[in-house]
């Protein structure tokens, strides 16, 4: 797995870190600002210190997008812990993104 | 590539088309699909709308030199090559020549979260890789509606599906975008709304438990094409579609006679046969020697050195061969040599139309100078409707007849209706028609066969007696008695009764003769007794005569030797003795 571009938020050493967290975009466009900060807002909020977000833009990297099977932008992909799951969209409905990251159950 | 220039009259709107390579499509929508523009094909499940779009992509991509992408919905890249693998398409190949490209968009809606705004880019991502990669032209999006089972937000699909149809417009690419069929609409998400110039139908329709596939152009946007419903077929070498329809009354009709192998039948065609490129029909009940007939023809028709392609919808090859071995006739030599090539199958197997399609392929590729198609009755059974027959029927032979390949068909007539009538009106499409029929009498049945029609030619009127001997057919020509005509026993009795009185009638003449040479040889023998008489007579009246010569001469020396012998003169007497000894 390449890393286009990877983005430590956090004091990241902490035993807990084991999320990992990839965020496709395609340039910088309106919904992927957003889906970052969204992002980036609830990972501070619940997962303080033991997340990894990984950016990834397909337009500089497209082949990745057939690799990692990215049909839409925004997409979310929990590559750590297992099962990889994927939430779409630029992350504006926190309770669908929790839902999506199993975040209950993990925090 | 595009067949039409912006100046043709057909195209007004300058609409260029790219052709697809399958077989038929072509020639419906008048060269091809629209080129640079994306083109529906929607079908119920099963239609063959992923086999048309690949077939496009792959001949695409061998024939016409356009590179391609695939972008599938709903099966993976290794499934896909699978599946076509069996048309001969070998996609890992062409993939690795770089001349396709197959992308599998895999959409599982139970891993998915929405979480507010977002839109398709990543699938534009994907194509546009795709694309550049390749340097396509043909662009297949296989099912694109997948994407509305996966995805809730139908406000940002249908305006990303718009905007990916407009961005393919915007590439030049020709696309083919397959959609599942709706209850009432052509797809089931409307996706016909985004496509406006070409959409095509693509139907699975069963009935009598037979299927028939079926294509129709609903529309084609600013060009003139074929709007009916084709029949196609899909098999090992693809695509096949039949654009039947197309053809007219336009086909030069042949002066050049051929012969029919039955001596007696090229005789009632006033002695010369059937017109090359004409259609014969052969009706009689079951058993009545249809098939001996198309052997016969089949046996002249390669022995002449010509093609023939022979249709058994009854019975199996090896079965004809080898009766018609026991009638003296070997077919299979003929096989063996490549002149006849022999396709058996249940009419059962397909819908009278994909009986079409096929009897259509098969003459493409074989390229026969006579096909015999025994029985076409079969065909009729497998269809509901006799319209429809004389529909399918009349374009199958308009076709062969446009090809100048004469056409021979077998049809089974049943004993209950009359033979005219029983098939169904397709004697206007025949030129020649020959009826074989059983004649019952005198506890026998017997076979006659007449000329019903023929066209331009004197044909005989003629019923002649139809025999299938162990060196063939042959035709013989009928007694006429007081109840009709004689055939079988009767004929033979009334042959023997014949010969029997023509020998009475010899022998008559012989005892005549007979008589006559006797009483000739008595009267000779009379003749010559009469004769042997009167030779006696003459005789016994010749020595009369000579004896008194002889003696009135003796009479004469006597009265010489007498005076002689008075004189006394000695001399005198041995003069005359040389007179005696000529007695």
């Amino acid at each position: 797995m390449k890393k286009a571009r990877s983005k430590k938020n956090g004091n990241g050493n902490g035993n807990g870190q084991h999320w990992i967290l990839r965020l496709y975009i395609a340039g910088q466009t309106p919904k992927s600002v957003a889906a970052l900060s969204n992002l980036n807002a609830i990972c501070e909020s619940k997962l303080k210190g033991q997340y990894k977000i990984e950016i990834i833009d397909l337009a500089r990297k497209p082949e990745l997008a057939r690799e990692n099977q990215i049909f839409a932008i925004p997409t979310l992909v929990r590559q750590m812990p297992e099962p990889i799951r994927k939430i779409i969209g630029d992350l504006s409905d926190k309770q669908r993104v929790l839902l999506g990251l199993a975040l209950e159950e993990a925090v | 590539m595009a067949k039409n220039s912006n100046g043709n009259s057909r195209t007004l709107t300058g609409i260029r088309k790219v052709p697809t390579g399958v077989k038929g499509l072509d020639e419906i929508t008048g060269g091809g699909l629209p080129q640079g523009r994306p083109t529906l094909v929607c079908g119920s499940a099963g239609s063959g709308k992923t086999m048309l779009a690949m077939e496009f992509l792959v001949r695409g991509a061998v024939q016409y030199g356009e590179p391609g992408v695939f972008m599938a919905f709903e099966e993976t890249a290794e499934e896909l090559s699978q599946n076509v693998a069996s048309l001969g398409f070998d996609l890992p190949t062409l993939t690795r020549k770089k001349k396709m490209y197959l992308d599998y968009v895999h959409i599982d809606p139970s891993e998915i979260q929405e979480t507010g705004d977002y839109d398709l880019e990543g699938i534009f991502v994907r194509l546009k890789l795709a694309v550049d990669s390749v340097g396509a032209k043909r662009v297949v999006l296989d099912t694109l509606e997948a994407l509305f089972s996966g995805l809730k937000n139908q406000a940002v699909l249908r305006a990303e599906i718009r905007r990916l149809f407009r961005w393919l417009k915007d590439h030049g690419l020709t696309a083919v975008i397959t959609a599942e069929r709706g209850e009432g609409t052509l797809s089931r998400y409307g996706l016909e709304e985004y496509v406006s110039d070409c959409v095509i139908l693509l139907d699975n329709r069963v009935r009598e438990q037979v299927a028939t596939r079926r294509m129709r152009i609903v529309k084609y946007r600013g060009t003139a094409h074929g709007a009916n419903e084709y029949p196609f077929l899909i098999d090992d070498t693809g695509f096949s579609v039949l654009p039947l329809s197309s053809l007219g009354l336009q086909h030069q009709a042949s002066t050049q006679r051929i012969g029919t192998g039955i001596a007696g039948l090229d005789e009632m065609l006033a002695g010369k046969g059937l017109y090359r490129g004409s259609t014969v029909l052969v009706s009689g009940m079951a058993g009545s020697g249809k098939t001996s007939i198309a052997a016969h023809f089949a046996d002249a028709t390669c022995s002449a050195g010509q093609k023939c392609l022979y249709f058994a919808l009854e019975e199996s090859f090896s079965q004809v061969s080898r009766n018609m071995k026991s009638i003296g006739l070997d077919i299979k030599k003929h096989v063996d040599r490549g002149l006849l090539n022999c396709q058996a199958w249940r009419p059962s197997s397909y819908s009278l139309e994909m009986h079409l399609v096929r009897l259509h392929k098969s003459v493409e590729e074989f390229k026969p100078d006579a096909v015999i198609f025994d029985p076409i009755t079969n065909l009729i059974v497998s269809a509901a409707d006799p319209l429809e027959v004389t529909s399918v029927l009349t374009r199958f032979i308009d076709f062969l007849k446009v090809k100048q390949i004469t056409a021979l068909f077998t049809s089974l007539t049943s004993a209950s209706s009359a033979a005219e009538t029983s098939d169904v009106g397709i004697s206007s499409l025949i030129d020649t028609w020959l009826l074989v029929r059983d004649l019952e009498s005198n506890g026998e049945r017997n076979r006659a066969l007449y000329v019903i029609k023929s066209r331009g030619m004197a044909h005989s009127n003629q019923v002649r007696e139809f025999r299938i001997t162990g060196h063939g057919v042959e035709l013989i020509p009928a007694y006429l008695g007081t109840h009709g005509v004689l055939t079988g026993t009767s004929r033979m009795i009334q042959e023997a009764q014949e010969a029997a009185e023509q020998f009475r009638r010899q022998h008559e003449v012989e005892r005549k003769r007979f008589t006559l040479e006797t009483k000739r040889k008595k009267i000779d023998a009379q003749i010559a007794a009469l004769r042997a008489e009167y030779d006696m007579a003459e005789k016994e009246a010749m020595s009369v005569v000579e004896e008194a010569e002889a003696a009135r001469k003796q009479r004469g020396v006597d009265r010489f030797a007498l005076a002689k012998s008075r004189s006394s003169n000695g001399a005198e007497h041995r003069k005359a003795a040389p007179v005696l000894e000529q007695k």
